[in-house]
């Protein structure tokens, strides 16, 4: 635990870090040391002060005290030029690229002019020997998002960095992508390179890393070698808790309560996806996950499925034998769908209305409107209905929507669909940048509903979640999906060849096949 | 044969405020701002030029003067928009607005003073060349201008590395801003330019075009030429189709009214903004195109972390 670096002076070293938001201490206090090619994990839940602390060290952010060492001098990083000038860069989780612009364009911009020489060289040779393959003239909003994430670290490495942050550089890989991504953090560790590695993913932490700072709300709480702890320690003093469980019991489903036929859709937006072929029934009590890395045909799917797309064939979507798919939004709630979109803050909520009257965006029924007028203590009633269900931390009814954190608000629009005593619920990334307590909240939530014999759809990118509450799983790659297999007949493998784009004949059932072991190196 | 070289000269002139003003507003808007204001700064490079044309005797003079007051206020602007973060759709409404009763006001002593404009080349021995001498050296000086700007401006945006930062920076200013470049004077930069520009065509109009001023005298072109830019999908070659498509029309036009065609001369007058939207709004279909060119951050204000 106190192991105190004295192998090697740090090549970076900060005290005393402090990060005031006008709602938030972000950062209070940090201390973090890192040292000369080590792979440093920082972890913490969403919400821990992890990004903002990368921030502050890449000159995105300025703290608001504290002081930083570079190789034993103190400096001031004020913006990311000077950050990267002493050797510093950095992947960000949110890529910065342009994706109207050529790999070799988005390069460039990131580099001095006098570096840009003979950039299409420089840019195969840094891909060859770190194998991240590359095609510098390819416009970057025609590539997937771990091609995306390629450009952005070999944007980092052509500058020959001393210190490279990663930020949760695995949340859009498939397994395997992330295997050959862990290689080349190993090989520039092992020339000197320093890495700062931001995740909540407890396991990788402890595959690559060799020292780890945990954060809880702002503050260092602890400093380990992840590689001599186990899942559960290192959970403990990211959350001050155990992790929390989900109660899982087999499934009994009955007739198909959503069926899809042969649905296609055209892309209408040069930068989606066209589905085709797509089929697929959710039976009553039963969970099915569609899993794949996003950008797919996940958005065109959902606006599909939720009516936000009519389309012309009224018997591709069908609730309860019903066709639907010429039917809007409105209608379609009428028929018994309830909807949670990616997009919590927009399309979930609208941000400036309080609880109340977001509760009334969908939930129209239970008396909440009367011949056209709003029943005002019925929508509060409902409101706090919700709140209470799902303990949602808010000021109450009254609360604006933008002022929940990212976690309460999805709980409470979880709640508000629940309430609607739907027959189908579909989720989109029902967790995504939700704390791990209400993550947890969320998943038994939906478990639980599908006890009570309604048919849910859950289309996440997080793999461990989807193998977590689904009773079956298909794949979504480049707008098609794959026949939906028992989750107990697979594995996080298989699921992850699949997201790469092999069709499942040419995977063996046991998942750890030749093909996936080839594709991991 | 010299008919057609009269045509081509007349259309190339009727079109030049629309080929500086559109080009100077692409600019502001790859940078990722929407300037409604051409229309006011046009008058105000306008009325700017053609005040010092008149008092000092020298239209250059004027023309550098106009570009520079419309520049001045394209700067209210941004400081408004970029460092206050107000609305810029608001804003360059009132700018317009203000522009308008700006000119006015103190344009109206001059509306019936006389100047010496800017003339068509005459370049001794060429100008009189047989076919071609006026087809390529009749021409009013700004007229070349234009075109260097033209010129100027694609290798800009396709060939410089400022260029491509400017771009970039209309794409994605939060990304601009995290690898380093400095979106918000990026930004005025533009914007500054933007001004200018619409400064020229206004001058042009002014101390070149119909030597006069006339209250109101840019009569719409300044929004014409915001409606150019996105028709155009903001290719540089297109707004000189779009301009010029204008140009011929308006020339086409008051061929009409003067031959006496039994059509209400406000009819005839509209012809050239109809047949410029139109025809643009034709070729410009292609949505992949769109999504393309379309700086992804137009008009949205850049607040830094």
């Amino acid at each position: 635990m106190a192991d105190t670096p004295t192998e090697a002076a740090p090549r970076l070293a900060l005290r005393g870090i402090t990060k005031r938001y006008p709602n938030v201490l972000a950062n209070d206090g940090i201390d973090l040391d890192v040292l000369p090619g080590e792979i440093h994990a920082v972890l913490g839940e969403n919400g821990a002060g992890k990004s903002t602390l990368m921030k502050i060290i890449y000159g995105v952010v300025e703290p608001d005290a504290g002081v930083m060492r570079w190789e034993g001098e103190p400096v001031r990083i004020d913006n990311p030029a000077r950050a990267r000038k002493l050797g510093i860069g950095m992947v960000f989780q949110h890529f910065s690229l342009f994706e109207t612009l050529t790999v070799a364009d988005n390069i460039r911009l990131a580099l001095e002019p006098r570096q840009s020489r003979q950039l299409r060289q420089r840019i195969r040779d840094i891909s060859t020997r770190y194998g991240l393959p590359l095609t510098p003239a390819r416009r970057v909003h025609t590539m997937s998002v771990g091609e995306r994430q390629r450009v952005e670290i070999v944007r980092c490495l052509l500058q020959r960095p001393r210190l490279l942050i990663m930020d949760e550089p695995t949340s859009v890989l498939t397994p395997q992508a992330a295997q050959r991504l862990f290689e080349t953090l190993r090989t520039l560790a092992s020339e000197g390179v320093s890495i700062l590695y931001i995740s909540h993913k407890l396991d990788e932490i402890r595959a690559l890393c060799t020292r780890a700072t945990v954060l809880r709300a702002g503050r260092v709480t602890g400093q380990c070698d992840p590689r001599r702890e186990t899942t559960a320690s290192l959970a403990r003093m990211m959350i001050g808790g155990d992790l929390p469980h989900t109660v899982h019991r087999e499934a009994n489903a009955g007739a198909p309560a959503l069926r899809v036929q042969r649905l296609d859709v055209p892309a209408d937006d040069p930068f989606g996806t066209r589905l085709s072929g797509i089929s697929f029934d959710v039976r009553e009590g039963e969970i099915l996950g569609i899993a794949g890395v996003s950008g797919n045909g996940q958005k065109e799917l959902l606006a599909a499925l939720s009516g936000e797309r009519t389309l012309a064939r009224a018997d591709a979507i069908m609730i309860d034998s019903a066709p639907v798919a010429k039917l809007d939004a409105f209608a379609r709630r009428k028929l018994g769908l309830a909807f949670i979109p990616e997009d919590r803050l927009g399309r979930g909520a609208v941000p400036e209305m309080n609880l109340a009257d977001n509760g009334l965006l969908t939930a129209r029924g239970d008396g909440n409107v009367a011949h056209g007028f709003i029943r005002e203590r019925s929508v509060v009633a409902f409101a706090k209905r919700t709140i209470a269900a799902f303990g949602v931390k808010a000021g109450g009814p009254d609360a604006v929507a933008r002022s929940l954190s990212g976690g309460n608000l999805q709980k409470f629009i979880v709640g508000r669909e629940i309430g609607q005593r739907p027959k189908v619920l579909i989720a989109a990334q029902p967790t995504w940048g939700v704390d791990v307590g209400a993550s947890a909240q969320i998943r038994q939530a939906l478990i639980d509903l599908r006890e009570r014999g309604v048919a849910v759809l859950v289309v996440s990118e997080e793999l461990d979640e989807l193998i977590e509450i689904c009773d079956r799983l298909a794949v979504m790659t480049q707008g098609r999906l794959s026949p939906a297999k028992p989750v107990r007949e697979t594995s996080a493998e298989e699921i992850g060849l699949l997201m790469a784009g092999a069709t499942s004949g040419e995977i063996t059932p046991t998942g750890t096949s030749a093909p996936a072991r080839a594709e991991a190196r | 044969m010299n008919e057609i070289a009269q045509i081509v000269v007349l259309t190339l002139a009727a079109g030049t405020p629309l080929v500086f003003a559109a080009l100077g507003e692409l600019v502001v808007e790859k940078a990722g701002v929407l300037n409604l204001g051409v229309e006011g700064m046009m008058l105000v490079g306008a009325i700017a030029s053609f005040i010092v044309a008149a008092k000092a005797g020298s239209p250059w003079l004027g023309v550098f003067v106009g570009a520079l007051a419309a520049a001045l206020l394209s700067q209210i602007f941004a400081v408004i928009v970029l460092t206050l973060r107000a609305n810029q759709v608001a804003t360059g409404l009132a700018l317009s607005l203000f522009g308008i009763g700006l000119s006015a006001f103190i344009g109206r002593p001059f509306m019936s003073v006389v100047i010496d404009g800017i003339k068509p080349l005459a370049v001794p021995g060429l100008s009189t060349m047989p076919l071609v001498g006026k087809l390529i050296f009749g021409h009013n000086p700004l007229v070349y201008l234009s075109i260097a700007l033209f010129l100027a401006v694609q290798v800009f945006l396709q060939r410089t590395r400022a260029g491509l930062v400017l771009r970039a920076v209309g794409e994605s200013p939060q990304s601009a801003h995290a690898i380093g470049y400095p979106v918000i004077a990026i930004r005025y930069a533009a914007v500054l330019f933007g001004g200018a520009c619409a400064g020229l065509a206004g001058a042009f109009l002014a101390v070149a075009y119909t030597p006069s001023w006339v209250e109101g005298m840019t009569a719409g072109r300044g929004w014409i030429a915001l409606a150019l830019v996105v028709f155009a999908s903001w290719k540089p070659w297109r707004v000189m189709i779009g301009a010029y498509l204008f140009g011929s029309v308006t020339l086409a036009q008051f061929q009409a009214q003067a031959a006496g065609v039994a059509v209400p001369s406000q009819l005839l007058a509209m012809l050239p903004y109809v047949a410029t939207v139109v025809v643009l709004a034709l070729i410009s279909r292609d949505a992949t195109m769109i999504r393309l060119n379309a700086p992804a951050s137009l008009g949205k204000p850049y607040h830094p972390e």
